[in-house]
C-alpha cells in the first residue's frame, strides 16, 4: 500500500519497512494454538450450544406440565400457576439477574457431570486457580469454605458470559454429589452496575438456584438439592463472601 | 457453531496482539478476550462478511477499552525485562528487538494502523473498518506511523549508551 505522494525511494524505503515487521513474531504464525485459546472458544461455542438445547428442553418441560395441569388435575392446576405467575414477575423485576441464574443453571448442567474435565484448574492449586479468576473477572474472588456443610473444593473454571467473564467454582460432598457456584459482574442494558437483591430461587432450568446480586456481581449457588438444602448452602456461601 | 474459521484466524491474532502490546501475557488475554467476545456476539456477524476482519475490529475494541482503562498501557514498564521474549528466532534478534521497542514508543492508534497494514495486508478500507474510522484518517496515520517509525529506528541503530532508556509509565 504506497500514498499517492510517495517517491520510488520512499515506496522502497516503506516496503523494506514493511518486510522487517513481518518478520516481527512470525514464530507465532507457525507454533501450535495454545491449548486454552482453543478451549475458549470451544466453551463459548458449546455453552451456546447448550443453553439453546436446554431452552428447548425446559419450554418442552413446561408445556408438559401446563398440559398435564391443565388436562388431569382440574382445580390443582390453580396451585401450579402462583410459582410461575412469581417467575414472570422476577422475570419482569430482574431480567439481567434471572438470565444470570439461568446461565449458572445451564453451566452447572454442563461441568457438573463430567467426569475427566469437570474443572479447568483443580483445588490443589487453589491459590493459583483464585489469583487466575480474580485477575480474569477484575475482581478479588474469595473461595468459600463450605466444609462445615460437607462440601469440599473440585476447582474452578472460566466461562463467557454476556456482559464478560464468568467464573465457576465447583464443590462437592462424598458421595459425589456437586453444587457450583457463579459469579460474574453483572450489568443492566444501559451498562449500569446491577442494584443488590435479596436471595431469589429459580426452580430449575434445568436445575434450581438460589442467586443475588451485591455490589455490581452476580452470585448463583446451583445443585440438584432440595430448595432448603440449597438456601443453607447458599446462606453459607454469603456469609463468607 | 463451527469453530474452524474463527481457530483458523488465532495465530494472526495472536501476533498482531503481541506486536501491538509487546508482552506475551498480555497478547493471550487480549486474544482470550476477543475469542469470548466473537463467540457471545456470533450471531451478529454476517455471513459471508470477512470474519478475519470482523475479529480484528473485536480485538481493537477490547484493547481500546484496556489502554482506557490503564490495563494495556502496564506493558511498557516491564520491556527491559521483557526483551528476551521479542527475540524471533529466525530474524536478526537485536534488530526484532529494536523494533518491538520502537513501535512501543508509537502512538496507540498509528502503531494499529501501521500493524494491521503490515502484518495483515488488510487495504485502506478494511482498517477504516476495523478501527471504525475514515479511510483518509487510515493514510494519513499511517504514512505518520512509517515516517516515526523510521525516525525511531535510525535513532536506534546502532544501539549507543546514550539512548534514553524507556520510561516508566506505570
Amino acid at each position: 500500500m504506497s500514498n499517492p505522494t510517495d517517491t520510488d525511494d520512499d515506496a522502497a524505503r516503506w516496503s523494506a519497512q514493511r518486510d522487517a515487521l513481518r518478520g516481527l513474531h512470525r514464530e507465532l504464525l507457525h507454533e501450535p494454538v495454545p491449548e486454552h485459546l482453543l478451549q475458549t472458544v470451544e466453551q463459548a461455542a458449546n455453552s451456546g450450544s447448550w443453553s439453546r438445547r436446554w431452552m428447548r428442553a425446559g419450554a418442552l418441560a413446561a408445556s408438559v406440565l401446563v398440559a398435564f395441569g391443565a388436562g388431569w388435575m382440574g382445580h390443582g392446576q390453580w396451585t401450579s400457576r402462583a410459582p410461575i405467575a412469581g417467575t414472570q414477575a422476577a422475570r419482569a423485576s430482574a431480567p439481567v439477574a434471572l438470565a444470570f441464574a439461568h446461565d449458572a443453571a445451564v453451566a452447572h448442567a454442563v461441568f457438573s457431570p463430567e467426569k475427566r474435565h469437570p474443572v479447568e484448574v483443580t483445588a490443589t492449586d487453589q491459590q493459583h486457580l483464585v489469583q487466575w479468576l480474580s485477575r480474569r473477572l477484575d475482581k478479588p474472588l474469595k473461595v468459600p469454605d463450605l466444609s462445615a456443610e460437607g462440601y469440599s473444593l473440585v476447582g474452578g473454571r472460566l466461562l463467557p458470559g454476556a456482559s464478560g467473564a464468568r467464573a465457576q467454582f465447583m464443590f462437592e460432598d462424598p458421595a459425589g454429589q456437586r453444587i457450583t457456584l457463579y459469579i460474574g459482574a453483572l450489568a443492566d442494558r444501559n451498562g449500569a452496575a446491577s442494584q443488590e437483591s435479596a436471595f431469589r430461587f429459580a426452580a430449575g432450568d434445568p436445575v434450581p438456584s438460589f442467586y443475588w446480586v451485591d455490589q455490581g456481581f452476580g452470585y448463583a449457588l446451583s445443585g440438584k438439592l432440595p430448595r432448603e438444602t440449597l438456601l443453607n448452602l447458599a446462606g453459607a456461601v454469603y456469609k463468607q463472601l | 457453531m463451527n469453530t474452524a474459521p474463527i481457530v483458523a484466524c488465532i495465530p494472526a491474532l495472536r501476533r498482531y496482539a503481541r506486536a501491538l502490546t509487546g508482552d506475551a501475557w498480555m497478547a493471550d488475554d487480549l486474544v482470550q478476550d476477543t475469542l469470548e467476545r466473537a463467540c457471545a456476539k456470533w450471531s451478529l456477524w454476517r455471513v459471508g462478511s470477512d470474519l478475519r476482519a470482523w475479529l480484528f475490529a473485536i480485538m481493537h475494541n477490547v484493547w481500546v477499552n484496556q489502554v482506557r482503562q490503564g490495563g494495556a498501557r502496564a506493558t511498557l514498564v516491564d520491556i527491559d525485562e521483557a526483551s528476551h521474549e521479542l527475540v524471533a528466532p529466525d530474524t536478526e534478534p537485536a534488530v526484532m528487538i529494536d523494533l518491538q521497542r520502537c513501535l512501543l514508543r508509537l502512538p496507540d492508534e498509528q502503531r494499529a494502523v501501521l500493524l494491521l497494514a503490515a502484518l495483515e495486508d488488510f487495504s485502506y478500507q478494511d482498517i477504516a473498518k476495523v478501527l471504525g474510522i475514515p479511510a483518509g484518517t487510515v493514510m494519513s496515520r499511517l504514512s505518520r506511523a512509517r515516517l516515526r517509525l523510521a525516525e525511531l529506528m535510525d535513532g536506534a541503530q546502532p544501539p549507543t549508551s546514550t539512548r534514553p532508556a524507556l520510561r516508566r509509565l506505570k
